[in-house]
């Protein structure tokens, strides 16, 4: 997603003399080419996510749209007043990117693991949340996060995630796309949980059991409109996140369905709302979380025999 | 009574302004039952020379893309920023009224929303000089003739987000930045020195890169001076600290912690009145 990200983000910088792309000191051996192409339009601010920000902030209220980059809660919890008051109260285009949302820095611990951000960086008024699902997620969402004006926040997984659409896509802020279709049940995935939940749709086909797959990349604005879809056709609903389960995707998708009235079955597949002691790659992470193809498609299986 | 923006700025008229200022805040903060009228005093002069004449702004055109940007970190003294927009001419005088009011237009931090002048929203402390930087780099980039000044409080100056771009703006060269501090010696709970002692003040700026003059921040002459040298050097940011005295006007007032909070009662309103009023 990382490489899909900078790419598409060199070929905006050429076409747009507005973009401005700040790091937090981050980003050795991938950020170079961009620097090398657009050196006035880059700049790497420091150890300091609170000043880039603020920074970024008094760029875009000139007429820039500004993107900050770092990983995991430096440039999001780090900062967070900053782009509460800086740049959501005055409605500025800065564009806030975490790569290795998630536990996608598993081994290096808890201060690195983004799995709150969703649910804080959601809670903000004006600020729209994306998560995209896979590297063709991620060049559509770099650009339209770009075009969009006002504050965004773009998490990213790291690098080598796997491509899960085949072809193009019609991709568009606060629209799920539908991966799959199906009638049994519909999974809703965010960001980069949406691989194992197509392996675990998948599999799941293989059995019989038909079940629609969502890509809920906007967590902000939240398609509800795709969710009640997919209640009154598939009959319910399973939420997959690589995020605590305190307002994240499983959250939101709550949400709609209490204010419907519908009856349904619901379920969420996330991280508990606590820290993550265990020590581990992502992979393995995932495993002890209970977030693999495998979990997913038992609790598919679990909701279907329940509702038969 | 005839307009205190003058053709070119005289120390005469940065006191008179200020006077105004000070009696209008006053007046502003009194009538409205809110506080912090100590540090809008500490300030009125500072503000008197930049509304007098020092930056280019157009009150007719807020929006005036080559405009000066200016940026009251210290948003919590906004009674005397918005007295000054007010006389400059960005929004009628009777908005003043409502200020802090139900349903008013001015609220009780500098706030941007509806009101033509304000370029930057703030209350919460350190944050304003890293938007100022962020505005001055990217006039840099675009060979922008603006420049952007900066008003901070000394207690902000504990703030470790007001030291990030404080070691920043030097690194890029960012003269066209301005940095006012209000150095009235009193913060929220104490006097400065009591609390985190910001001494040696100027040769910390200085030691971080920043072109720094020192003034007596009541001196009309000396503030005028200092803010139209700016940039004191070329390829350096600029801070003035400006030496202040904490509710400076009213004896009864002047570097008094109280009336960091405290709302004049009736009498004491008057009194002040009285004291501001006899002044030249």
């Amino acid at each position: 997603m990382r490489t899909a990200f900078l790419k598409t983000l060199e070929e905006l910088a050429a076409e747009d003399g507005r973009i401005n792309f700040l790091t937090g000191d981050l980003g050795f051996t991938v950020v170079e080419p961009f620097v090398k192409r657009f050196p006035k339009q880059f700049l790497n601010v420091g150890v300091a996510e609170q000043n880039m920000t603020g920074l970024a902030s008094g760029m875009a209220l000139t007429g820039k749209v500004v993107f900050t980059y770092s990983i995991a809660n430096f440039p999001t919890l780090r900062c967070l007043e900053q782009i509460r008051n800086d740049a959501c109260y005055h409605k500025a285009n800065v564009k806030v990117v975490s790569v290795g949302g998630g536990l996608a820095y598993g081994a290096l611990g808890s201060s690195h693991q983004a799995t709150e951000d969703l649910a804080v960086m959601r809670a903000l008024p004006g600020m729209t949340v994306v998560a995209p699902g896979d590297p063709v997620e991620t060049a559509h969402a770099t650009r339209a996060v770009a075009a969009h004006d006002g504050p965004c926040y773009l998490r990213l997984g790291k690098a080598g995630e796997p491509v899960v659409h085949d072809g193009p896509i019609d991709f568009r802020l606060g629209r799920a796309l539908t991966v799959r279709e199906g009638s049994d049940l519909t999974v809703i995935s965010i960001g980069g949980m949406l691989k194992p939940c197509a392996d675990a749709v998948a599999a799941l086909a293989q059995e019989g059991i038909k079940v629609r797959l969502l890509s809920m990349h906007t967590l902000k604005p939240f398609d509800a409109e795709a969710v009640l879809k997919a209640v009154a056709e598939t009959g319910g609903i399973l939420t997959v996140e690589e995020h605590s389960a305190v307002g994240g995707l499983g959250s939101a998708t709550a949400e709609v369905l209490a204010r419907s009235g519908l009856r349904t079955h619901f379920r969420s597949v996330s991280l508990p709302d606590g820290f993550c002691r265990e020590i581990g790659s992502h992979e393995h992470l995932r495993r002890f979380n209970g977030l693999t193809a495998h979990d997913i498609a038992k609790a598919v299986r679990d909701m279907c025999r329940r509702a038969n | 009574m005839p307009s205190l923006i003058e053709e070119k700025l005289t120390p005469a008229g940065v006191a008179a302004f200020a006077k105004h200022l000070r009696l209008t805040a006053l007046r502003m903060v009194h009538e409205a039952r809110s506080a912090h009228i100590g540090g809008s005093f500490s300030m009125a002069e500072l503000l008197a020379a930049l509304y007098g004449g020092i930056l280019r702004v157009d009150p007719a055109k807020p929006a005036w893309s080559d405009r000066d940007r200016f940026i009251l970190s210290k948003g919590h003294a906004c009674a005397a920023f918005y007295a000054a927009l007010a006389e400059r001419g960005f929004f009628p005088k009777e908005w003043l009224e409502t200020f802090y009011r139900d349903g008013g237009k001015l609220a009780g931090h500098a706030t941007h929303t509806g009101v033509p002048g304000v370029e930057f929203s703030t209350g919460s402390l350190g944050h304003g000089l890293s938007v100022a930087t962020g505005m001055a780099l990217a006039g840099k980039r675009d060979g922008a003739p603006w420049r952007v000044f900066a008003l901070l409080s000394d207690g902000e100056c504990d703030e470790g987000s007001t030291w990030e771009p404080a070691l920043f703006a030097p690194q890029h060269r960012l003269d066209n930045l301005i940095a006012i501090v209000d150095y009235n010696k009193i913060q929220s709970l104490g006097h400065t020195k009591d609390v985190i002692d910001l001494d040696p003040f100027a040769d910390k700026w200085e030691a971080f890169g920043w072109a720094v003059r020192e003034i007596d921040g009541h001196d009309p002459e000396q503030v005028i001076e200092a803010l139209s040298a700016v940039p004191f050097e070329p390829g350096r940011p600029s801070c003035v600290i400006a030496h202040t005295v904490k509710g400076k006007g009213v004896s009864f007032m002047e570097d008094d912690l109280l009336w960091h909070y405290r709302n004049p009662s009736v009498e004491e309103y008057a009194a002040a009145v009285k004291e501001l009023e006899a002044k030249p």
